[in-house]
């Protein structure tokens, strides 16, 4: 058994601002794991079909236009219609802290907001993973 | 270079008074500028210094004290500060209220649909209508927009590019509905495509039909909208996107020319637009670099338009800029610290030199800034403008040992990439290398890391922290402004005369599939009529194909 | 095993997850091929290679849209490189094939080369299986791309496409002995640029230089400039043209006869591997066994020669 954790990061919606997703992704690739990268402009529907394909353990969502409330349940909850609930999904961006709980209600399991640093979010895959990447 | 004899003097002091202090008490460690440039211990006259080739004067070339002899001894920079959300009714009324509380131009932040090119009811639109500024579907939206605004009287910036045609051609009905002509109107369109590839992502087409569109645009307003500044070149977004002083002011620049080469190309006389052009830049935290930033620019665009392309009017020689403090430095920790942060890259701006500024407000870490904070943040520019005294000296750091060495060394950094990109055959070759992008993110990473390791300390953040409450009172956009929109482009598309629409359309398609047609009477025409942004840009989109990112890390 | 019912119906959770068991070396990894085997045999499998920056996933993207518009089910297998330091991977190829991600006749999988050499990952071959047995008529495997070492796409695929691009006459001198000799269509991307004819004469003329091949084995030369989407759909029918000639003239056969020879062979070693890794305790021994080696205490084929009759003594081999 060689198992790798492997985790799409996407940009939902049509925001542009990639410095994050792309930090992210080498990050957790530096970190070790195996990061799945999407690009900008992805649909909720194209980042799960992503994530079902690639057989990820985790989706990262990275936005900065303000449109998580809408986007990011979308795609939990498409995540849930196609049977693939199991899988892990977090975000982060410009996201005001008031709608952190919204966002956990509806199933985004871990927010990191601006400055936040990387090891977060390390901790929190190791968390729910219960080992690390190498 | 410094002075021989200073020289063998700084190196006997190193040795001497400095080192007997070093050997006790080590310097602090990190002692790097904003984008990660030594320092040295002291920096000392440069040898041969000429004040005429390097400096000038104000308003003579090579512009590095300013392109103004009175620079703000005449009048103060134009405070404009960048706003839109929502509809196009909650906008007007911020607008009304940012002119009453002094404020001297517009400056109008579009939502990403509009930005892209698609209707609110686009199903691609979905949760973002409205989000990061206003949405405009049609000229019914732009009139609402500038309601009771005399668009003789303001001068407008539009942060638009992919589509920036087509909110172009609706300001121009929307004056004429006003009874203004197309000559009298006074803007900036940001029209920088090149940038969005590169690192804002707002594009639709691929760059030889975005190019067209650009000299389409350039030629068009030369002989009818003369007071119109055409494109906004932008190292803004390079910088947000985490490049260095030197990659922002490198990059933009390298835009530039491949703008001017391009219209050129196409048969434009460059002292007919050159002119027009103006440049978007960056306010970060490092005081003096960004300072010394500010004035390379200025030094090397002179030197590109005189000694590249051969201008002859000074017009077409100066660099002028808008500025905007740093976005990305804002902190969500501790917000009003940013008052201070945007306190800072204000004063930079304008020992800079800068024509026009905008000042983030301190929540815009944390969602849409509300009118309280934006008015803070104007205050900020008044405060520089009437009290710091700095507005009543023009270039007031020239002539420091340091400043002026940086300012070279900017210079010959910059020159560095501009040739290297030459030689790749120009900005658009570069740019689907993916080089470009590859040296912005090497430096955003390098800069990460050394925030996450604490080399580079940012306050309340990474050192100083407190526990804080959640702030509250943050400016929400109404959810429901999508159907809002969806039910006024019903109206519009039922009110209006279809055929007329479809004519208009079919005009500008076949327009399009001809190069040497230049499509902004087309676009005006379909404007005219109520045709959608995104029905326009759709026309487009069928003709020139999209752009899609292809480039990975 | 209920997966490989759902695999062979074309679940696509169930060959995402197959994939993985495969990728992981899971248990049932053996279960699930042989499981699987039956139903394969199918798919036509293209490879495509070239250096970075060619073009390749671009093209996969235009190859895609073809195979669509005709109906056919496609899956793609885009393998990146494994940092060897820290084991992590940044896969970004399907970044430009993302306009099919929701095409329910589209299944990209990106994977890591995990160490492997060659220009595929250790598991590229199972998830060829996978797909093959799901029903995919066409599947196309696109190598890291980083020289001419990648030949070992030639033990998974019925044809193989070069990719090159204008700017790099030096690298086909370069190139000759290696991936150049393996290619079946060679295509010329970026054929807007300076160039694209030299470099169609330069491989002409290698390729004359080259041994001499069977008819159905002539290579083919294309120019295609997959971002303006010209010369694609001709690319298009010549592989397709390429392949039924291989079909006919027997070369096919022969490729994936000789391809199950080498998979029969590479199932043999992994096996002796890990009966010489039990046995001997290589994990502890290998250790100490290099320090006599390097201390000219033994000398490498007496020692192994005499630890191997140690294992026929024992009826352990």
């Amino acid at each position: 058994m060689n198992k790798k954790i492997r985790i799409v990061i996407a940009k939902p919606g049509l925001d542009g601002h990639d410095r994050g997703a792309k930090y992210i992704a080498r990050a957790l690739k530096d970190a070790g794991y195996e990061v799945i990268y999407t690009g900008i402009r992805q649909t909720p529907e194209s980042i799960v079909a992503t994530a079902i394909q690639e057989d990820v353990d985790f989706v990262g969502l990275s936005l900065l236009s303000g449109a998580h409330n809408e986007l990011f349940p979308r795609v939990v909850d498409l995540l849930n219609s196609q049977n693939a609930g199991d899988i892990v999904v977090f975000g982060g961006g410009v996201i005001p802290e008031e709608d952190l709980a919204f966002l956990k209600e509806r199933g985004i399991e871990a927010i990191f907001r601006p400055g936040a640093p990387i090891s977060e979010v390390i901790s929190f895959i190791e968390s729910k993973t219960g080992s690390t990447a190498a | 270079m410094p002075d021989n004899k200073e020289l063998n003097k700084k190196s006997l002091w190193e040795e001497t008074t400095l080192g007997k202090v070093t050997s006790r008490f080590p310097l602090r460690d990190n002692l790097v500028t904003g984008s990660d440039v030594e320092t040295d211990n002291i920096y000392i006259p440069i040898e041969n210094f000429s004040y005429d080739k390097k400096l000038g004067f104000p308003g003579e070339y090579p512009y590095t004290r300013g392109v103004q002899p009175t620079m703000y001894r005449g009048r103060f920079w134009t405070m404009r500060q960048y706003a839109g959300f929502g509809t196009a009714e909650e906008s007007n009324s911020r607008y009304k209220y940012l002119l009453a509380q002094g404020q001297t131009g517009l400056s109008i932040a579009f939502d990403l649909p509009t930005q892209i090119g698609y209707d609110s009811d686009d199903p691609i639109s979905a949760g973002e209508v409205g989000k990061v500024g206003v949405a405009i579907d049609s000229l019914k939206d732009m009139e609402t927009l500038f309601d009771g605004i005399p668009l003789d009287k303001v001068s407008t910036s539009m942060t638009i590019n992919a589509p920036a045609a087509v909110l172009l051609a609706m300001y121009i009905i929307v004056a004429e509905k006003q009874g203004v002509s197309k000559d009298q109107i006074r803007g900036t369109i940001q029209n920088d495509i090149l940038k969005e590839y590169i690192a804002r992502g707002t594009y639709i087409f691929p760059p030889a039909p975005s190019m067209r569109l650009i000299n389409n645009i350039f030629e068009y307003c030369s002989a009818e909208v003369p007071k119109w500044n055409t494109i906004s070149i932008s190292g803004y977004h390079i910088r947000e996107a985490g490049s260095t002083a030197v990659q922002e002011i490198a990059f933009t620049i390298a835009d530039g020319i491949e703008y001017v080469k391009n219209a050129i190309g196409v048969g434009l006389d460059v002292d007919n637009f050159a002119g027009r052009l103006s440049f978007f830049f960056n306010a970060h935290n490092d005081l003096l670099e960004e300072i010394a930033k500010y004035r390379a620019a200025r030094r090397i665009w002179a030197k590109v338009m005189k000694e590249k392309f051969s201008a002859k009017k000074e017009k077409s020689m100066m660099m002028r800029f808008h500025t905007q403090t740093a976005g990305s430095t804002l902190t969500a920790q501790q917000p009003d610290n940013n008052i201070v942060r945007v306190a800072i890259q204000t004063l930079a701006a304008v020992m800079g030199g800068t024509q026009s500024l905008h000042t983030n407000s301190k929540d815009e870490a944390l969602a849409l800034p509300t009118e309280d904070s934006v008015r803070v943040a104007l205050r900020t520019q008044q405060i520089v403008a009437h009290e710091s005294g700095v507005a009543n000296i023009v270039d007031p750091l020239a002539g420091s040992y340091y400043i002026e060495q940086l300012t070279d060394k900017i210079e010959a950094e910059t020159w560095n990439y501009i040739n290297k990109i030459e030689e790749m055959g120009g900005m658009v070759k570069a740019i689907e290398k993916g080089y470009v992008q590859k040296e912005i993110q090497d430096s955003a990473y390098r800069y990460q890391k050394a925030v996450e390791k604490g080399d580079r300390v940012v306050v309340g953040v990474n050192k100083f922290t407190i526990e804080e409450p959640a702030p509250g009172g943050l400016l929400r956009v109404n959810p429901e402004l999508q159907k809002v929109q969806e039910e006024n482009l019903t109206i519009v598309r039922s009110e209006r005369d279809n055929a007329r629409v479809r004519e208009c359309l079919s005009a500008l398609s076949e327009g399009a599939s001809k190069e040497d047609i230049n499509l902004m009477p087309l676009i005006i025409d379909s404007v005219r009529e109520y045709a959608t942004l995104g029905e326009i840009s759709n026309v487009l989109r069928e003709k020139f194909g999209e752009y899609r990112e292809s480039i990975v890390l | 095993m209920e997966l490989i019912k759902r695999i062979t119906r074309g679940n696509t959770r169930a060959i995402a997850r197959g994939i993985s068991v495969i990728e992981n070396n899971s248990d049932t990894k053996e279960e699930l091929i042989d499981g699987l085997y039956p139903f394969t045999g199918k798919a036509q499998i293209i490879g495509i290679t070239g250096s970075p920056g060619a073009g390749k996933s671009t093209i996969v993207d235009r190859i895609i849209q073809f195979e669509r518009n005709n109906n056919k089910k496609i899956a793609v297998i885009a393998v990146d490189p494994s940092s060897p330091f820290s084991g992590g991977a940044i896969l970004g190829d399907r970044l430009r094939m993302q306009t099919h991600a929701t095409d329910p006749g589209v299944f990209i999988r990106s994977m890591a080369s995990r160490g492997y050499l060659g220009g595929i990952s250790a598991a590229t071959s199972g998830a060829i299986k996978v797909f093959d047995a799901a029903g995919f008529d066409t599947i196309i495997i696109e190598t890291i791309g980083v020289g001419q070492t990648e030949v070992e796409v030639i033990e998974l695929a019925d044809l193989i496409i070069l990719t090159l691009v204008p700017g790099m006459g030096d690298e086909i001198q370069a190139m000759k002995a290696g991936i150049m000799e393996i290619a079946d269509l060679f295509l010329v991307n970026k054929s807007d640029i300076d160039g694209a004819d030299r470099l169609k004469s330069e491989i002409e003329y290698m390729l004359m230089l080259g041994p001499e091949n069977d008819k159905a084995h002539t290579p083919q030369i294309k120019l295609v400039s997959a971002k303006n989407n010209s010369g694609t759909e001709e690319l298009y029918n010549t592989m397709f043209k390429q392949l039924t000639l291989f079909k006919e003239s027997g070369l096919l056969d022969k490729r994936r006869k000789e391809r199950i020879k080498m998979e029969i062979e590479h199932i043999f070693i992994d096996k002796l591997k890990d009966i010489l890794n039990t046995r001997l305790n290589l994990k502890e021994n290998m250790g100490i066994w290099i320090e006599k080696v390097y201390n000219r205490e033994i000398r490498p084929y007496n020692f192994v020669n005499k630890k191997m009759e140690n294992l026929k003594k024992e009826n352990l081999l």
